[in-house]
Parts: C-alpha cells; sequence; structure tokens
C-alpha cells in the first residue's frame, strides 16, 4: 500500500527513459503456464476503441522490469482485451479522495482502501459493482466477500490485504518476546529517539487507542482525548512521524522500532537480516484496498471486466508475488509458494485475524476533531493566543498600505 | 507600446487570467465559504442525516434523484479559524526569514566576487550555482537525510575523529538548513545580475575620492546593488515560508510549517478546502507585505529586477 516514494519516483524517471528508448517495441505476451479462464468475453470490447482510466496506489501492480518473464499487467490487459489503459497513481486514500471530490476527472477503476470506501460509500460516490460481469468474485475468501467497510459487498471486490504491526531490530531490542508485543514499547523510555511513528493522523491515533484497548473506529470524543495525551506523552520519545521512510530508516539501522505494514516489512527483514516483525497482543489494524467503480465512469461494463481480469489467477498469482502483500483470492493462495503460503507475517493465523479491525469510516466531526488535535501535537511551539495572528495579519496590511501611500507621495513628488 | 507588441503579449495574458488570475478568485470563494448539504425540498441537512439519506436512497435502488445537494454559503468561520494556527505561522516566519538572511549574507559576497571576475570565469561559476538545480528538488532533500541522519555520512566521518554524534536531522536547524540549501541560487542569482552592472569605474571613482573598503562597501556597492538585494530576499523568503516537503523530510514531521498545514486540508484525513483556502489567504497577506517592504528598498533607485 504505502511503498518507499523514493523507489515510485525513481522507477518513474526510469520508465520515461525507457519508454524513450524503448520507442517502437511494443511488450508481447509471454506463454504462461496458467490460461486465462473462459467465463467471460474477453473480446467484447475488442472493437470499441474504449479508455480505461485505472487509479491505484504507487508500486502497486505488477509491471515488467525489463527481464525476461516479467508480467506486465496492464499490458497484459491491453493485449487480452483490446482495450487501451490510461494508468495513474495516487499515494495516499486522502490524495484520490481529494481528487474525485473536486471533479474534473474520470476513472473508470480506483482501488482505495477499506475506510475510504465505506466514506466515499457514505458520500454516493461509489457504484454498486453488475456481479455477472465478475464471475471470478467467486474465488474471494468468504470473509472478505461482504467485509465490515462495505456490508453489502455491492461496491468492491478485495485487492490485496494486509495487517500493521511493529517492526524492530534485534541488535537494538532487547526486551521479552512477549514485551515487545505489545504497542506500549512505542512508549518505551529507554528506545528515546529510537522510535518512529506514523505521520497519518488516523493511523498514528488508531495506534494510541489500540495501546490504550479501545477500538480505534471509537467515536467518544474522550477516549480520543486520551489518546491524544498518550501520543503527547510519546512525543519526547519519537526520533520522527514518517510514513514511507520507514522504509530507509529502519533498513538503515537508523530507528530501533515502527509500526509498519506486514507485505513491506518481508521485504525489508530480506534487505536487513536484523529486523524483526511482530503483531501486536492488543490487535492491530487489517487492511484491505478494493477495487471500486465510481459514479461518473465513462465505461463501467469494460471496467467490471478489468475487476474479473484482476481476479484471474494468472494475474492474481503475479500481483502477489510481485506486491508482497497477502491475497483475497483462494484460487491464487493455492498456487503460491509453500514458503510464502505459510509465512505467518503475511498470512497471520486465525486467532490474530480475529483479534484484528478494519478502519470504518469516521463521522465528519471526529475527523476534524482528530486533525485538529493532530495539528495541535506536530506544531512545535504552544500557547500562543489566537488573536495574535488576526493582529499581524492586520498590522501586515497596515504596513503595506503605508509602503505602497509614501511610495506613491514620493514618486509623486519626484514627477514635480 | 505599439499595437503589434501588445498582440504577442496576449498569450501570456491568456496564460495568467487562465492559471493565475481564476485559481486566485477561486482561493478567494473558497476561504469566505463553506459546504452546506440541502435535501430536495430545501431543507438544511447534518453531514450524518445526509449519509443516512444516501444510504435509503441506494437502499430503494437509487429512485429519483440523488437526494442531497451541496451549497456554498457565506461565512467568516474559516478566516477566524485560522488563529488556531497561528503558532505554525509565525514559526514557518521565523525560519524562512532565518533562512533568508543566512542565504543574504552567503550569496552576497559570493555574487560580489563572481561579478568581479573575467566573463568566461563567471559562466563557469554560475554553472556550478545552476548545477544542483537541474536535479529534482526532491531528490536533493532526500540526499540531505542521508546525510544528516544519525548514521549518515556527516556523523561516520565525524566518528572517524572521534567526535559525536550529533543530532541533526529532525531538528528546526535541519529544515532551515535544506531552505537554504534549495533556495540560495534564488537569491545568488538576481545579486549576481545587478552586480554585473556596476562599473568598475564607479568603484575606483570612491577610492580615488578617499573612500575606504568600508566606505565604498556601504556608499557604492550596497546602494547600487539594493535592486537585487530586494529581489532575492522576495525569491528565497517566499518558497520558504510556504514550503512543506523539507519540514516533512528533514524535521522529522514535528516541525510542521504552514504549507504542511495547507497540505493537511487538502490531502489529509478531513478534506477541508474552504479552511485550505484561507490559510493560503492569509500566507497570501504576508507575502504581499514581504513583497512591498523589500520593494521599498530600492523604490528611489532603480526599478526591481526579477532575475
Amino acid at each position: 500500500m504505502k511503498k518507499n516514494r523514493i523507489f515510485a519516483l525513481l522507477s518513474a524517471v526510469l520508465f520515461v527513459l525507457l519508454s524513450f528508448t524503448g520507442c517502437g517495441q511494443s511488450y508481447v505476451p509471454a506463454e504462461w503456464e496458467i490460461p486465462y479462464s473462459d467465463s467471460v468475453d474477453w473480446k467484447k470490447f475488442a472493437d470499441a476503441g474504449i479508455t480505461l482510466n485505472v487509479y491505484n496506489w504507487g508500486e502497486y501492480i505488477a509491471i515488467a522490469d525489463g527481464e525476461e518473464e516479467s508480467f506486465d499487467t496492464i499490458a497484459e490487459f491491453e493485449a487480452l482485451t483490446g482495450i487501451s489503459v490510461n494508468y495513474t497513481n495516487f499515494s495516499s486514500n486522502e490524495e484520490m479522495y481529494a481528487k474525485l471530490k473536486s471533479g474534473g476527472t474520470s476513472y473508470d477503476i480506483i482501488i482505495p482502501s477499506d475506510y475510504m470506501i465505506s466514506r466515499m460509500i457514505n458520500e454516493g460516490m461509489l457504484q454498486q459493482l453488475n456481479f455477472d460481469n465478475i464471475p471470478n468474485f467467486q474465488n474471494i475468501q468468504e470473509d472478505l466477500k461482504n467485509p465490515g467497510y462495505d456490508s453489502t459487498g455491492s461496491y468492491s471486490v478485495p485487492y490485496m490485504w494486509g495487517t500493521v504491526g511493529i517492526i524492530y531490530n534485534k541488535t537494538k531490542v532487547d526486551e521479552p518476546a512477549e514485551k515487545i508485543a505489545s504497542w506500549d514499547i512505542l512508549w518505551n523510555e529507554k528506545y528515546a529517539g529510537n522510535i518512529l511513528m506514523f505521520s497519518n493522523s488516523r493511523d498514528a491515533f488508531a495506534i494510541a487507542l489500540m495501546k490504550l484497548g479501545y477500538s480505534f473506529n471509537t467515536t467518544d470524543e474522550k477516549e480520543i482525548r486520551e489518546a491524544f495525551d498518550a501520543l503527547k506523552e510519546q512525543k519526547p520519545l519519537v526520533q520522527a512521524y514518517v510514513m514511507d521512510e520507514i522504509y530507509d530508516k529502519m533498513g538503515g539501522g537508523e530507528a530501533a522500532v515502527a509500526p509498519y505494514y506486514a507485505g513491506d516489512a518481508i521485504v525489508m527483514m530480506r534487505d536487513n537480516p536484523d529486523l524483526e516483525f511482530v503483531v501486536p497482543k492488543e490487535g492491530t489494524n487489517r487492511f484491505v484496498d478494493a477495487m471500486c467503480i465510481p459514479v461518473g465512469a465513462a465505461n463501467k461494463e469494460a471496467a467490471e471486466l478489468f475487476i474479473n481480469f484482476m481476479c484471474e489467477d494468472l494475474v492474481g498469482l503475479k500481483n502477489c508475488e510481485y506486491i508482497g502483500y497477502a491475497t483475497p483470492n483462494v484460487n491464487v493462495m493455492n498456487l503460491l509458494d509453500d514458503e510464502i503460503k505459510n509465512n505467518p507475517i503475511i498470512y497471520p493465523d486465525k486467532e490474530v485475524l480475529d483479534n484484528s479491525d478494519y478502519f470504518v469510516a469516521l463521522p465528519a466531526e471526529i475527523t476534524l476533531l482528530i486533525d485538529n488535535l493532530w495539528t495541535e501535537l506536530m506544531s512545535s511551539a504552544n500557547g500562543v493566543d489566537i488573536w495574535l495572528l488576526p493582529i499581524l495579519v492586520g498590522v501586515a496590511i497596515v504596513v503595506s498600505a503605508l509602503l505602497i501611500f509614501i511610495r506613491t507621495k514620493k514618486k509623486a513628488r519626484n514627477n514635480y | 507600446m505599439n499595437r503589434r507588441s501588445r498582440y504577442s503579449a496576449f498569450p501570456y495574458l491568456l496564460w495568467m487570467s487562465v492559471f493565475i488570475i481564476v485559481p486566485l478568485i477561486l482561493i478567494l470563494v473558497f476561504a469566505f465559504t463553506t459546504t452546506v448539504k440541502f435535501d430536495n425540498t430545501g431543507n438544511r441537512l447534518t453531514n450524518d442525516q445526509a449519509a443516512e439519506l444516501i444510504a435509503d436512497w441506494e437502499a430503494s435502488g437509487k429512485a429519483g434523484d440523488f437526494p442531497v445537494k451541496e451549497k456554498f454559503y457565506f461565512t467568516f468561520d474559516n478566516i477566524i479559524q485560522v488563529g488556531n494556527y497561528s503558532s505554525t505561522l509565525i514559526n514557518s516566519v521565523i525560519l524562512a526569514s532565518i533562512a533568508t538572511v543566512i542565504c543574504l549574507f552567503l550569496g552576497y559576497p559570493f555574487a560580489y566576487m563572481v561579478s568581479r571576475m573575467r566573463v568566461s570565469r563567471q559562466k563557469i561559476m554560475i554553472m556550478f550555482i545552476m548545477l544542483p538545480m537541474w536535479m529534482n528538488f526532491l531528490l536533493r532533500t532526500y540526499a540531505w537525510m542521508t546525510l544528516l541522519e544519525k548514521n549518515g555520512w556527516i556523523n561516520r566521518f565525524l566518528e572517524l575523529f572521534g567526535i559525536g554524534p550529533f543530532e541533526m536531522i529532525n531538528t528546526q536547524g535541519a529544515v532551515v538548513l535544506g531552505m537554504i540549501y534549495n533556495f540560495l541560487p534564488y537569491m545568488i542569482l538576481p545579486l549576481y545580475s545587478v552586480m554585473t552592472k556596476i562599473d568598475d569605474h564607479t568603484i575606483e571613482a570612491a577610492y580615488d575620492l578617499g573612500a575606504n573598503r568600508v566606505k565604498a562597501l556601504t556608499k557604492v556597492i550596497l546602494p547600487l546593488s539594493m535592486p537585487g538585494i530586494a529581489s532575492g530576499i522576495t525569491m528565497v523568503f517566499v518558497p520558504a515560508v510556504s514550503t512543506f516537503i523539507i519540514s516533512k523530510l528533514l524535521g522529522g514531521g514535528t516541525n510542521m510549517l504552514i504549507g504542511d498545514l495547507i497540505e493537511l486540508q487538502f490531502l489529509g484525513n478531513t478534506y477541508n478546502p474552504h479552511l485550505g483556502s484561507a490559510i493560503s489567504l492569509v500566507l497570501l497577506v504576508f507575502v504581499l507585505l514581504c513583497i512591498s517592504v523589500t520593494n521599498q528598498l530600492d523604490s528611489d533607485k532603480t526599478e526591481g529586477v526579477l532575475l
């Protein structure tokens, strides 16, 4: 979900360079070991000249990396169906939401996370899907067919899921295992200056609420204020509030402990063997990113064809191997290597999952409260009178006006 | 101005009106309004009521029109709310001012030195100033991160001599450093372009008339380079006060600047373009003040130059 941004940037640069050098050579689909199913007519829109606008997280789809036998999802889809795809990226749910909300753009497929899906359903921004066009939906695991964020299960088809846990450096954290497996470790004074924290208000408050034993979907103002106090207490211990940078900072041994996503943790542990990942005993946040069709999509049926394509065994497998997150597709799960399939970090056992929960959309006044408290937490100087600013602005305007006045006076005098 | 030159300015005038004037008006509109939801009979709704209505409408199989309408209402609330963020704004102004002053002190002697060189040398020096600007802003700032970190290159180098490690990243100092590094060329270039126009003979004349080095500087060079100082200050202060990514990468997230706050309104959990626009508007007032003050610096000499 939140892959390394610098990576995305570099690969974007590389992509541009490659697309210049590689002019004229187009992607040739290889013979893949798993055939596409024939449950739908893939060629239905082959001659319609349709372009689908797909809006997804950065680094969140399998692309050809120049090596042989590498799978390029978009090119495969274009070759199979004759539909062209305009593929664009976002780096946060909120960015995607702001873009859709401000209008002017039309997307056919978006892949937001759980809480954003429920918020968009509440605001009437998503269309109900026609599952007759998505026969592969039957391969999705049962508990994700009508999850909490989309209780009727009619707006979204899960793409990937994962959990949030604690990633720590074994050489720097010296604690018994059960003490590490708790959100309290992020409040441990022994690691002052070595703790990283999420820089996203919702995620940060969720961790504080879980530490206190509350639900992170709480709408109780008192509980949220308690979480705020906990975050305030944590602030002196925190080295930095970051998101994607956790990748570099933990990988480079810059910090000792941080919260992060399971799928990315696997990659980090591969790069730096000192790192270890654990899901806290208080429970955690399970996230799902799912494919949806927003209101205003130009080609709904073709978009459903794309969603069905993404749920194909081959496509699901290639994407899952590329991204490293957990797949919701039962068929794909069976095709995975045993090593991945049985990895408790990616696919935690039932006990952990039962103890975890999805984010749901919060009422507007609660999100506002959280964001305001967050801003208060993040601003370094405190206790400034709120009237100071209006006074300063007033002074600024008066001084500007005065200067302009003096200037024109002077000019008038010089003209004599 | 003859007629033809007026026509040739037309493409930019069009550009300016579409991409500068219209967005400014939009900011004004957003800053002084708030979105209110209504149902189809004209009753005001709270957010929860609106969500309920939409859910009912969905359940009924989307019978009839979409049940919720949005309208803009005039309000001063957003502007008043900006007061809550005074400390952030003041913090940004202070940090940007420090960065601007340091840029001026670093850039001024250097620009003077370059302007007195042979023309071929000047070209090379100016290229060196421009060189970092050829690289992406984000990448450059990211590079500072790896330099300043606790296990970064600077601390590792100092360790060889048994000094450190120093706490450098995630401080206000690091944010100021990032600003200086990124915006220094914008200080040097206008200074340089003004100083190359100062005739050597003017300075020699000052010496001939008995001025010492200090007098020559304060009475001749400084007044003549005033337009460059003015535009240099503007070009450093304005982007520095509104920057957001530098504080995020080098300030560790805890040194929130006004730019971060505006970003949060548009890309944060609470999507509130109205408040975001109001903060932008207040920031605009400070920027205008800065420009009018610096314009004052060269009011009775030459007109200001912008590069």
